[in-house]
């Protein structure tokens, strides 16, 4: 299912809204979390899962190709836990 | 990096703020989209948000896990794991909000 899918199944549910609308409700729900994970803000939404941001500690890596060290800044990254009641629904409890 | 959490309300206050629906149905709405995500990874569909990042289900085959405390063998059953992978716009603008 891609984004346009997901407005398309939320539209049909909800006739009474005008299409752009729909598309913007479903648009300001994933650049709600976006933003929150920006200012290092954890998004929790019980039964579907929490977004966090996890940081990277800084340290020295390695270019694959020629062997050459190079150091890796601190850096902070999306993480995704799924919850109880969709991991559990997953395998059709 | 600051410890607050968003919830659900949060984000049915921002649906509230950027469309004029009542709170109730803003509210309605996001647990709506929060279900048919879920719904089509239970069906076993990936889903995929552009510039977001994509939900997919993985099988894991059953294997053979030990009780870190007592060391005893325990069988594992095979199951069904949802992982997240975030698009490079949502990687990119955490890693620069968080910059220190």
């Amino acid at each position: 299912m891609i984004r346009s899918e997901l407005i398309q199944k939320v539209a049909d549910e909800n006739p009474h809204l005008y299409q752009r609308d729909v598309e913007r409700i479903v648009n300001t729900i994933f650049e709600e979390i976006i933003e929150a994970m920006a200012r290092g803000e954890r998004v929790e939404l019980r039964g579907f899962g929490a977004f966090s941001v996890k940081k990277r500690e800084a340290r020295v890596g390695r270019n694959p190709r020629t062997g050459e060290s190079v150091s890796v800044e601190e850096k902070h990254v999306p993480f995704f836990k799924t919850g109880k009641l969709l991991r559990d629904r997953l395998n059709g409890d | 990096m600051t410890n607050k959490t968003l919830t659900r309300m949060d984000l049915s206050e921002a649906v509230f703020r950027e469309v004029g629906l009542s709170r109730n149905e803003s509210a309605e709405l996001v647990e709506s989209v929060l279900l048919h995500v879920s719904d089509a990874l239970v069906s076993g569909e990936s889903v995929k948000i552009s510039s977001f990042g994509t939900f997919s289900v993985r099988d894991k085959a059953a294997r053979v896990g030990r009780n870190p405390k007592t060391g005893e063998e325990v069988p594992i059953t095979p199951r069904r794991v949802m992982t997240f992978r975030p698009s490079h716009l949502m990687k990119d603008r955490v890693a620069d909000g968080n910059k220190g």
